[in-house]
């Protein structure tokens, strides 16, 4: 298990690093916190004749709030983030699902935009950008551009970000979930891929925002009154769970996975509105 | 501190390491006591030396291992040129060459034969198994050579599953054996049939014991050197016995057994029996070295141990009771069919003899029906797997004295309680020939059971339950053999052959204590390290004897074949090192010790019987002050010869040597005493389902146990707490999954599941003490209990909170949703996902199929051209580098495939037939490359309509290797992306477009994915 | 911009436990083989080499992460702490080190530097830890011996004594 062999960039600044992923495009991958990457790397399941390290760029490696949007930069690690002193008061739902990233040890290393760019649709942080309706900035030589979690998010391990693109930064509104939210998944050890997450907020317009992680190939979201009655709730649920689609893999069912979007849905939607009122 | 009996006293039960805590009684002995580890030190400052720490002989090379994809194949031809001249590989060995430098390694069974090499030879037989080695100047460059080796195979059908590897359409692993059931024998002891007769009850159960495996920290390490000078091999590795494999490896080498010299170094990381298993590798690396003039370095890395080092057999077992009105069993009745995978390595099938003797456990059932049967199938070979037969045994007899309460409506206990063995009747033999040394099973579950234990499972339950929460209570009694008789496999052959191959028995124990000038000691033993404190043991036992301290005695347990004692026992292995070696170094350190004291006597002008040891020193008993330093003493050995006693030679090295006369051959009725120490442990446990996540929560879990004499309390702890973990893991967590193609499914941790802290449960230990009989030392084996009890014990919990007869181990929150919620209710209107039709395509292993239809600008004749002209499918196909027509129907292409991130190059092979032209055609093929291989098929049909053309197509896709252990889900999902995307294109193609450049248009609604990479916590970039 | 490639080896220095060592890797050789293999630091430990068992933990800058995660060449300049930077005498072992030998919280050791690697860390940062927090912490951990009982023992008693509560009396005075 070591890594196939590749060149090593590592860029001083992000006109280099653009640079460099326009000259390399497809065959060059960018190595943030490496979590995922590496092990890729090290059962040779990737094979780049390029690794372009930005972890230590430190014009990438800021939390800022700006115009009612946290921005958290490509080299910011998850542990950095769970450590910013304003993160429950500006990202509570991300605060509660944070902890549940991998271990300690992982999130010291891994990044929160890492994560989304990898795009496993288990992991919690896709799951928050897609709850809570974040956004993407890409950058490359031709400028930048920044994409709505929707239209970032386009499958299992795939983004909309393009070869010669690197994230920047993520944008989460700041404040949601303030009015009241859950999370919980349930996987088979602690820390490990979640078979099923959910995490729940309110909104100030008064409607409920439910996102499911693990089931599709990238988190789904749907929204309801928060006072839908629960027939409503039980109706929605039910064929949320049979959309979602869902597979079996080694260590659950498809249905096993609609079963569990079945019971947490409305426990959390219980929670958020018993923190809501 | 002369006298070992006194110097011990223990509290008979302790449920606190504090209780056993010594005081600083200098005169008391320091057996018994928690002494700490003297192993500590170096291993928290980073200064173990474990195998791959050691420093390399010069000019050392290091090997990679080319692996097969595939469970069951012919080796059509190995290629192994463009790995030959990547700069830096030396050589390639192929099964071709071993075959022609080596010989089969020897089994147990004489008949049928099962030849196995040390890479595989024509045939593979398992995914994962090694089929040639690259050696190369680093590890990094042999992986690439590895790459490079290119292999044909020619795949032949798979059974997977043990209960079909009888089957006569099955297909045979071992063409020569002509089955794959390899052994068939049927016991009988008593009078079975007439007590089923009689009996006014008679239950049965069905049980399955999956595979799993305990995977140490440590992977294997085999650094070999051969010497050109005296032929001879020279080699380095982390083995942990039995040493009974170390001819079995000479042989293989062609070389007499003094010339494969085998050393094992001073730590290594964890076996539970797995580290059995680097044999093969060592001979392996053996003849790499002599081909290579250089040594070779082989680190086996976790993918391959997960792959191929080995796991626990899958046991299958019916077992029935006859029972009495009260719950008395008069006989019982147990078919074994135990899968051990592709090969039969030595010592296998030892977990299906290992407990044979103890087969009723702990009742006293004197009328016995055994049916053993061994088969194999296309997976990894099993072998050593700490409680090697005892989980498997205890599952069906524990799962059916549970069941004997439910069905006859008696109490779970006290169904247990009226078949135990009498405390009165040790040392009691068993129906099947077990001399079970000492033993108050009574006792112990009384006491496990007192100050309200009992009362508090029950009222916990009958709480939870009046709050409708799913609760149970589980019980297991079992017995735990120590110290395994070498002759017990002997049992498997019919008596008139063992009586044609001489008695097989005994296990015989070594240990040397030494003396140097300075009258400092030091300790060597026949044990392989992994971890249990073995060095700090023996010092406590040789410094009782020699009036020392611990610390200042040495213990070195590197073994070296060429310089140490061993036996074919030697080794680390079945609860070996309390009742075997514990006591040969006891042995030993008598012998010094009477040899001293003789000398001492002479010298200090007293009787030898008048001669005692203590505080370093050795003095008249009847007059202290008379005496001298131990150093002294063993100082004039060295230095005056000639003062040195006629009758003893002059030198202070002794070897104590322990064979105890109670491990007799299998005799002439079958009946075989198949350990020398026989422990009881009794499980009891509370046990909820969280009814949403349906995990299995511990709520209270206590464990008693009788190991005899408890050796160093502290040290007991910590194997039973290891145990307990392992146990737990086998009941809710590890299992080696394969699918019906025999790929792999848990190729890395993400997928294995090894618990982590989260997940362990608070337990309570309990002990009391009967000691053996048997051994000076009274000390029983007590590593392995818990491996044995804690799975049943949790399954007969979640068969009493469930009220189910069957238990599916491991108790996945799966297998209990599915359980619990039954049939799930149809999709509401409108809600239903499109169920993939039927396909035509037969669908095994991955079980990857599909179809699926689209409707092209283009006629039928256009189409056709485009799938038949070479052209047109390199543009059609994607990633596709290059094609290359070998016949007008049959293409090869290199291609690049993946998902997201992941791709693989690959090669295809693709045949076109069933042509109907401009209708209907068949495609079949192949993929190949590192990342694995996939085997797929599909049919396209072609429909005219108004405006163009209905292509619609089925297909079925087979995956193995390396990808599918890691998440077969990745490739799943590939290949779904994979064939929309060449159907997509055909249809741009044959429309006249040009395709689009990029392959991640993928449709979202494809199912399927690579646990792996989600496993990898959602990483980074 | 730095370049390197899997050809050509170039000079890596570290800061290791506080002093400057210098080895040579190529641009994919892994942080665990230059330690162990460039320069002779065996303490850490290589379990799976895909960032799940925890036994390569070391400090980079500090912070507890995987070895095995990290390439050499990433490393380079920086402070990278290992096992054997925490004592180097027996009879001066940490706070941290005592605790585990204390409560026999290892066995074949295998996985022991990278759960002290971690705690070292983690500890230094989070002085009065729930008994959860630590598990958590232990749960990146795999130990297949101890069972993480005697572990989580060690690891209660490290962070009450780190804090300055008086330390824990030996279960044995036979403490060797």
């Amino acid at each position: 298990m070591k890594p196939a062999p590749f060149t090593y960039m590592r860029p001083e600044n992000l006109d280099e690093t653009v640079a460099t992923l326009s000259q390399h495009g497809a065959d060059a991958r960018l190595l943030a916190g490496g979590q995922s990457l590496m092990a890729m790397l090290n059962l040779r399941l990737v094979e780049p004749s390029v690794i372009v390290d930005i972890s230590r760029m430190p014009e990438l490696n800021a939390i800022k709030l700006r115009n009612g949007m946290i921005e958290i930069g490509a080299s910011v690690t998850q542990s950095e983030l769970l450590a910013w002193p304003e993160l429950e008061a500006q990202a509570p739902f991300i605060a509660k699902a944070l902890p549940w990233v991998g271990h300690f040890q992982t999130r010291n290393r891994g990044t929160v935009c890492g994560s989304l760019a990898h795009a496993d649709p288990s992991s919690e942080l896709p799951l928050a950008l897609a709850l809570l309706e974040g956004e993407v900035v890409l950058r490359s030589t031709s400028g930048t551009r920044v994409l709505k979690a929707q239209d970032f998010q386009s499958g299992m391990l795939q983004t909309a970000r393009a070869d010669d693109e690197i994230i920047t930064a993520v944008r989460f509104p700041a404040g949601a979930g303030a009015r009241g939210r859950a999370f919980r998944e349930v996987a088979r050890r602690h820390g490990d891929f979640a078979i099923v997450a959910v995490g729940v907020i309110a909104r100030d317009d008064g409607t409920l925002r439910i996102g499911i992680g693990g089931v599709a190939d990238t988190p789904q979201c749907i929204e309801m009154n928060a006072d839908a009655g629960p027939d409503e709730v039980k109706d929605r649920i039910e064929h949320l769970a049979w959309q979602l689609g869902g597979f079996d893999d080694i260590h659950a069912s498809a249905r096993f996975r609609r079963d569990l979007v079945r019971r947490l849905t409305p426990a959390l939607i219980k929670e958020v509105r018993a923190c809501a009122v | 501190m002369s006298d070992l009996g006194s110097s011990a006293e223990l509290h008979d039960k302790r449920t606190a390491l504090d209780d056993s805590a010594p005081t600083s009684n200098e005169s008391a002995g320091y057996l018994g006591r928690s002494v700490q580890r003297r192993e500590d030190a170096a291993l928290l400052m980073g200064a173990g030396r474990y195998a791959d720490d050691m420093a390399r002989p010069a000019g050392t090379l290091h090997a990679a291992i080319v692996r097969s994809p595939v469970a069951h194949a012919i080796i059509k031809s190995i290629d192994a040129s463009r790995a030959l001249d990547l700069p830096g590989v030396h050589a390639v060995l192929t099964g071709e060459d071993i075959k022609e430098i080596s010989d089969p390694f020897l089994t147990v069974l004489k008949e049928p034969k099962l030849h196995q090499w040390s890479l595989a030879v024509d045939c593979v037989r398992f995914s994962g198994e090694a089929v040639a080695l690259v050696v190369a100047d680093d590890r990094y460059i042999a992986e690439d050579g590895a790459d490079l080796v290119d292999v044909e195979y020619d795949q032949l059908p798979v059974v997977t599953d043990p209960l079909k590897a009888a089957n006569v359409d099955a297909p045979v692993l071992h063409p020569e054996a002509e089955t794959n059931e390899v052994s068939v024998r049927e016991f009988s002891y008593g009078e079975p049939d007439e007590a089923f007769a009689k009996a006014a009850h008679s239950v049965s159960i069905d049980v399955e014991y999956p595979r799993n495996s305990f995977t140490p920290m440590e992977c294997f390490v085999v650094v070999a050197d051969y010497n050109r000078g005296d032929e001879s091999f020279d080699v380095l590795a982390n083995f942990q016995g039995p040493y009974s494999v170390h001819p079995v490896m000479a042989k293989s080498l062609r070389v007499p057994g003094s010339k494969l010299r085998l050393r094992v170094p001073a730590d290594s990381g964890g076996s539970f029996g797995i580290k059995l298993s680097v044999f093969p590798y060592i001979v392996l690396m053996a003849l790499a070295s002599r081909q290579c003039g250089r040594p070779v370095s082989w680190v086996e890395d976790r993918l391959e141990h997960l792959q191929s080092a080995n796991s626990c057999p899958h046991r299958f077992t019916k077992v029935e009771a006859a029972v009495e009105e009260d719950g008395r069993v008069t006989a019982l009745r147990l078919e074994n069919l135990e899968d051990y995978g592709a090969y039969l390595r030595a010592p296998m099938p030892g977990p299906l003899y290992r407990m044979h003797g103890a087969t009723t456990g702990a009742y006293d059932i004197r009328n016995l029906a055994i049916t053993n049967r061994v088969v194999l199938t296309n997976r990894m070979p099993a072998a050593l797997v700490r409680g090697f037969g005892g989980p498997q045994l205890y599952l069906a007899l524990e799962r059916l004295m549970q069941r004997i309460a439910v069905e006859l409506d008696l109490d779970p206990l006290d169904v247990i309680r009226k078949n135990l063995i009498p405390a009165g009747a040790f040392p009691y033999r068993t129906a099947a020939g077990a001399l079970y040394d000492s033993g108050d099973y009574q006792r112990a579950i009384e006491e496990a059971m007192a100050d309200g234990h009992l009362e508090d499972l029950r009222k916990r339950r009958d709480v939870a339950r009046k709050e409708g929460r799913i609760y149970g209570i589980g019980f297991a009694a079992v017995v735990e053999p120590g110290m395994s008789n070498m002759g017990y496999l002997s049992t498997i052959v019919p008596k008139e052959m063992r009586e044609r191959q001489g008695p097989k028995n005994g296990a015989v124990s070594m240990a040397t204590v030494n003396v140097d000038a300075v009258g400092t000691v030091s300790v060597t033993a026949d044990v392989t390290v992994q971890g249990q404190g073995h060095a700090t043991v023996l010092s406590q036992i040789v410094a009782d004897q020699l009036g020392l301290h611990p610390d200042t005695i040495n213990v070195n347990l590197e073994l070296d074949t060429q310089k140490d004692p061993w036996s074919i026992a030697a080794g680390t292995y079945s609860c070996r090192f309390s009742p075997g070696t514990a006591v040969a170094a006891h042995l030993g350190a008598q012998k010094i010790r009477r040899k001293v004291g003789r000398l001492a006597a002479r010298l200090l002008n007293t009787l030898p019987e008048d001669i005692d040891f203590g505080d370093g020193r050795v003095f008249s008993k009847t007059n202290p002050d008379n005496g001298m330093p131990f150093e002294r003493v063993a100082g004039t050995v060295h230095w005056s010869p000639v003062l040195v006693p006629e009758e003893d030679e002059p030198s202070l090295s002794e070897t104590g040597v322990w064979s105890p006369q109670e491990l007799e051959p299998p005799n002439s009725k079958d009946e075989i005493n198949t350990s020398l120490t026989y422990g009881f442990v009794f499980d009891a446990c509370g046990i909820e389902i969280d009814p949403v996540s349906m995990q299995v929560r511990i709520d209270r879990y206590i464990s008693m146990h009788d190991a005899g004499k408890l050796l160093n309390p502290l040290l007991a702890e910590g194997q039973l707490h290891g145990a307990f973990v392992q146990g737990l893991a086998s009941a809710l967590y590890e299992e080696i999954v394969y699918d019906d193609n025999g790929a792999l499914q848990t190729g890395t941790f993400a997928e294995y599941l090894v618990p982590t802290a989260c997940e362990v449960p608070e337990i309570e230990f309990m002990h009391i003490e009967t000691p053996s009989p048997f051994t000076p030392l009274g000390a029983k084996g007590l590593a392995e209990g818990n491996c044995m009890s804690t799975p049943v014990c949790i399954a007969n919990a979640v068969a009493d909170a469930l009220s189910v007869k069957d238990v599916q181990l491991p108790i996945t929150p799966e297998w209990l949703n599915a359980t619990i919620e039954g049939e799930e209710p149809a999709p509401p209107e409108g809600s239903e996902q499109p169920q993939p039709k039927e396909s035509e395509e037969p669908v095994s292993g991955s079980g990857i199929s599909g179809d699926g239809s689209v409707l092209v600008k283009a006629d039928p004749a256009a189409i056709w051209r485009s799938l038949l002209d070479p052209q047109s499918l390199k543009k059609i196909i994607p990633g596709c580098h290059s094609v290359e027509a070998v016949t007008p129907e049959h293409f090869k292409a290199e291609v690049s495939l993946g998902v997201g991130p992941i791709k693989g190059r690959f090669t295809a092979d693709v045949k076109l037939s069933d042509l109907d032209s401009e209708r209907s055609a068949r495609l079949s093929g192949t993929l190949s490359g590192p990342l694995g291989k996939a085997n797929g098929s599909g049919r396209v049909n072609l429909t005219p309509q108004d405006d163009g053309t209905l292509i619609s197509y089925t297909y079925a896709v087979d995956v193995a290797g390396k990808v599918a252990s890691v998440g077969g889900r990745m490739i799943k999902r590939a290949a779904q992306v994979v064939i929309s995307q060449f159907f997509e294109r055909l249809s741009r193609i044959a429309a006249g477009d040009t395709p689009k450049a990029t392959e991640g248009n993928t449709d979202s609604k494809s199912k399927g994915f690579m646990a792996f990479l989600r496993r990898l916590f959602g990483g980074a970039q | 911009m730095r370049g390197v490639t899997s050809e050509d080896p170039v000079p890596v220095t570290i800061e290791l436990n506080g002093r400057r060592r210098s080895g040579r890797a190529t641009a994919r050789t892994l942080l665990t083989d230059f330690l162990r293999s460039e320069l002779g630091a065996t303490g850490t430990h290589v379990g799976c080499e895909h960032g799940v068992c925890g036994a390569c933990t070391v400090r980079i800058d500090g912070v507890a992460q995987r070895g095995c995660l990290t390439l050499a060449i990433q490393a380079d300049g920086r402070k990278v702490d290992t096992v054997e930077g925490l004592s180097d005498r027996k009879d001066a072992l940490t706070v941290l080190q005592q605790a585990l030998h204390r409560n026999h919280a290892l066995q074949c050791g295998y996985c022991t530097p990278g759960i002290l690697m971690s705690f070292s860390d983690f500890l230094a940062h989070n002085p009065n830890p729930d008994e959860q927090e630590i598990r958590e912490v232990l749960g990146g951990h795999i130990c297949r011996c101890t069972g993480y009982a005697g572990l989580m023992k060690a690891l209660i008693e490290a962070a009450s004594e780190m804090r300055g509560e008086p330390p824990q009396i030996s279960d044995s005075e036979l403490a060797t």
